[in-house]
């Protein structure tokens, strides 16, 4: 530790920390443009000068590091002034648009020109007009406003991982581009948005849309995918206008994910915004009792073992718990929230958590993936494992499809089951790295138990983790990487199938009579058996709407007050941002009425009345933004059942990141990414 | 406002491959770096197929595809040879002439007359400027900034060989040689030694020394 006196206050900061790290322990604030704490230091701004004892030039705080005994002023008439003149010359080719600039009001320029800026500039020469690059989709570029921080640079080359923007030419004539016009091939491309600090990248759906002090702004979890993103979800009168992330260390970083970032257009289109009832085989617009009414008069007589539901993969918690307690009270045990067919095991929580927890991805010293494609699964996620592989000293394994880019290296051990079992007999160099190491862990993607010996699978995924080593009592090397934010909550809140229940397969064999649907668009609605009377219950007029013979409108995630539990078994509440469209509903609510049309008694009232039941059926509720880390104290693995192994490779479940749920598949902006990024041939300057 | 240059506005090849004698090169020049550690030799690379350009076509530049090629060969995303190779104006990232005429504009040159051989250039090359490329393909004219020949100030720069001591009509007279396909011999037009005074040396002379080459550093051409 070194003691360092910043403008009079003490301060001790571990060797090795930089000038700048010192002066914001002491609460001081240092303006800066390049320096970003998750990037490499690049030191090019000069903004954040400071004032060091027997320094005789001002130093740049951000690359310099402290000693101790050291005297730093950050106040002083050599900072003030270097700081005026340093921004002085960013300004000189910046241009003065702030009034179309769609950074304004949130720009880090504009904010410290005001604070720290003179009064004007003393160039008078020619300014520099830089052409715009193409950067995809996403990213709109106006490259006249850069100030050439490499801010973006370094983020897709450091964790991106897709060393494609880059500096081209020097001085005057230095260009932030990919050269070659091409859109970035990475699925966090909206944080170059973030990070940069003017109006240089700015997001191409958001363009021209409002202004920040415009907005209200709602803190929520992004339900996209497992990650469970903090986020926070713009709204300005009805509409959802940006989604942006925020800081959660454990999780996210301060990093998001492009489909939960920019899917939010998918809000307004395909809404089911009032209930349809099908009569004489067509759909019709209906009012609530109406479509009440006819679920009460087709369900009657149905008996309680005939009916079934299906919960999807966006479902908040409640309504997946609320829907259950329907169906016990209906005296049905049909439920099924996998509708993967992913051969999950929910008698324990562990065999079907990440259980190392994201974070914990930076203690693991060896990782095999199996059966899974982070990068598009989870772009968060695999940044961290980017991160951590990164930082040194870590061997990745992988079984799944040969070719795969994950932007960190992999030795490939296999594509099918059949690694396993080789790896569990040792018959492969790799079970060595991963018997050595002091914290392995193994990623099971969902993907890879959603296949007929899925069982076998898992139990066998288990059983390796157990051999390595990755089961002890101070840490949980089993991992299960889902894909949706409301798949964990499903299971938690016991969607699946009760004694003598059927799961999905069995209720599309023909056992059931009724369904209903909970935002169940992720299996082929073709299957239902027909005559089979079915209920959809959700958002968008997806596959499974059309196939239903009463469409209840729900809310999307925005739109309510819910709970999701991410991959790692973490409960984290989404917040209303907005209401529902139309006449939909909060979900809960319109089970609690269809309950109480059917003449079931719903033990709840209130959503807080609704969560107390929940809690009380999974204390694992208990626990809000938390999480409980540790071992493994149980290493008795999940059951087979006497399905083997099979020889078929694995196959992963996302095929096109940009289309994988019900909201990006409305949304036209993953539309356009999907036709971009799935196209083969190379796009060349689209502007 | 004075707009940048578009950087891809040329007709680029096809493909690029390294024939033998860059290979030979290559070979060479790996073997300087420790392995794991290959991403250093890109600035001789980029020399080599420049090299290898100006061999094969006549031009000696740099196109895309062979950064590429040279990104490949390195370990390295290709973005990080882009940024190398637009950095130094020493790598032409757009076709140039047969002959690339450098001239120095620094102030010592500048001082010395590098106004006149700029003018030389013009007129002889049939040049219209900096940046400029003759209609029959033979020169492309650069100003660059200090070769380090400012001994010999003013100084042009014929691809790598250094012309000094240069005036209008030394120029003109090298331009129109180079014209004929004759390569003059490099150095001072005045026939100095090195950058020793004109006539040889005038000082020292009382140095014991056999050879008075050595006093001006060099032991003979």
């Amino acid at each position: 530790m070194a003691k360092v006196t910043i403008d009079g206050t003490e301060v001790e900061v571990p060797n090795g920390a930089s000038v700048l790290q010192a002066c914001e322990a002491a609460g001081k604030e240092i303006p800066r443009f390049c320096y970003h704490e998750r990037l490499s230091v690049a030191g090019n701004c000069r903004m954040c000068l400071v004032e060091v004892e027997k320094a005789p030039k001002p130093v740049a705080s951000c690359a310099y590091p402290v000693a101790d005994g050291m005297k730093v002023f950050t106040d002083s008439a050599m900072v003030r002034n270097a700081r005026r003149n340093v921004m002085e010359f960013l300004l000189i080719n910046h241009p003065l648009d702030c009034p179309i600039c769609d950074q304004g009001g949130e720009c880090d320029l504009q904010d410290q020109a005001t604070a720290y800026g003179g009064q004007g500039g003393r160039y008078r020469e020619e300014k520099r007009a830089v052409k715009d690059k193409y950067m995809g989709p996403l990213v709109k570029t106006i490259m006249t406003r850069c100030i050439q921080c490499t801010r973006c640079v370094r983020f897709a080359t450091e964790v991106a991982g897709v060393p494609e923007l880059g500096a081209t030419g020097r001085g005057e004539n230095m260009q932030i581009g990919t050269y070659v016009e091409k859109a970035l091939t990475t699925e966090l491309s909206g944080n170059l948005i973030d990070i940069c600090p003017v109006g240089a990248l700015t997001s191409r759906p958001y363009a021209f849309v409002a202004r920040p002090w415009e907005l209200r702004k709602t803190e929520s979890i992004d339900v996209l995918d497992a990650v469970g993103a903090a986020i926070r979800i713009d709204t300005r009168g009805p509409e959802v206008v940006r989604i942006l992330p925020r800081v959660n260390e454990d999780v996210n970083e301060e990093w998001m994910a492009d489909r939960g970032r920019f899917s939010f257009d998918g809000f307004r289109r395909k809404r089911l915004d009032r209930p349809w009832v099908r009569q004489d085989g067509k759909l019709r617009q209906a009012s609530w009792e109406e479509a009440f009414a006819v679920i009460t008069e087709r369900m009657q007589g149905i008996p309680g073992n005939r009916v079934g539901a299906v919960a999807g993969d966006l479902v908040d918690a409640e309504s997946a718990f609320a829907l259950r307690e329907l169906m016990v009270g209906l005296g049905s045990a049909n439920l099924d929230c996998r509708q993967d067919g992913a051969a999950i095991d929910a008698s324990r929580r562990d065999y079907y958590l990440f259980n190392s927890g994201i974070a914990g991805i930076e203690e693991a010293d060896a990782l095999l993936i199996i059966g899974s494609n982070p990068r598009k699964e989870a772009p968060v996620l695999n940044a961290r494992i980017r991160k951590r592989w990164a930082a040194g000293a870590l061997k990745v394994g992988f079984i799944g499809p040969a070719g795969l880019d994950l932007t960190y290296h992999t030795e490939q051990l296999g594509e099918g089951p059949g690694a396993i079992s080789t790896l569990l007999e040792g018959g492969n160099a790799f079970a060595e790295v991963l018997k050595g190491a002091k914290r392995p862990m193994v990623i099971l993607g969902r993907g890879a138990v959603a296949r007929p010996d899925g069982a076998a699978v898992l139990a066998a995924a288990w059983e390796l983790a157990r051999s390595v080593g990755a089961l002890t009592p101070d840490w949980h090397g089993f991992n299960m990487l889902h894909l949706f934010g409301g798949q964990v909550g499903a299971l938690d809140a016991g969607f699946v199938p009760g004694p003598n229940g059927l799961d999905l397969a069995g209720m599309l064999a023909g056992g059931v009579d009724a369904l209903w649907l909970l935002g169940a668009d992720g299996f082929d609605a073709g299957l239902i058996p027909e005559g089979a009377f079915v209920v959809y219950q959700g958002h968008h007029g997806d596959r499974a709407a059309a196939r239903a013979d009463v469409i209840l409108p729900g809310a999307a995630y925005p739109e309510k007050e819910g709970t999701y539990v991410n991959t790692e078994g973490r409960v984290q509440h989404g917040r209303l941002a907005l209401y529902p469209p139309g006449e939909a509903k909060e979900d809960w609510r319109i089970i609690r009425a269809a309950g109480a049309a059917l003449g079931v008694d719903l033990q709840f009232n209130t959503l807080d009345a609704l969560r107390a039941r929940l809690a009380a059926a999974n204390p694992a509720f208990r626990l809000v933004d938390g999480r409980v880390a540790g071992g493994c104290a149980d290493t008795t693995g999940p059951q087979a059942s006497g399905v083997s192994l099979g020889q078929q490779p694995f196959t992963l479940p996302i095929t096109d990141y940009w289309r994988a749920d019900v909201i990006s598949r409305a949304s036209d902006v993953m539309a356009e990414c999907s036709r971009i990024y799935n196209d083969p041939t190379p796009r060349l300057a689209a502007e | 406002m004075s707009a940048q240059q578009d950087v891809n506005h040329h007709e680029e090849p096809a493909s690029f491959a390294f024939d033998p004698e860059s290979e030979a090169q290559i070979e060479k020049i790996l073997k300087r770096y420790p392995a794991g550690k290959e991403a250093s030799a890109v600035i001789p690379l980029l020399y080599v197929v420049q090299k290898q350009m100006g061999r094969a076509t006549g031009s000696a530049w740099v196109p895309r595809v062979a950064m590429d090629v040279v990104a490949t060969r390195l370990h390295m995303a290709p973005i990080r040879v882009y940024e190398v190779a637009t950095f130094y104006f020493m790598f032409n990232t757009k076709p140039i002439g047969r002959f690339h005429l450098q001239v120095c504009g620094t102030t010592p040159c500048w001082l010395r007359g590098s106004d006149e051989v700029l003018r030389a250039c013009k007129d002889a090359g049939a040049l219209k400027g900096y940046g400029d490329t003759s209609e029959d393909g033979l020169f492309t004219l650069s100003e660059v900034e200090c070769l380090g020949g400012c001994v010999n100030a003013p100084v042009l720069a014929v691809d790598d060989d250094y012309y000094e001591d240069l005036d209008y009509e030394s120029t003109v007279k090298l331009i129109e040689s180079l014209k004929r396909g004759e390569r003059p011999k490099p150095g001072s037009a005045k026939g100095r030694l090195c950058s020793a005074p004109e006539g040889g040396p005038e000082v020292l002379l009382d140095i014991p020394l056999k050879d008075p080459a050595i006093v001006v550093g060099r032991k003979g051409e």
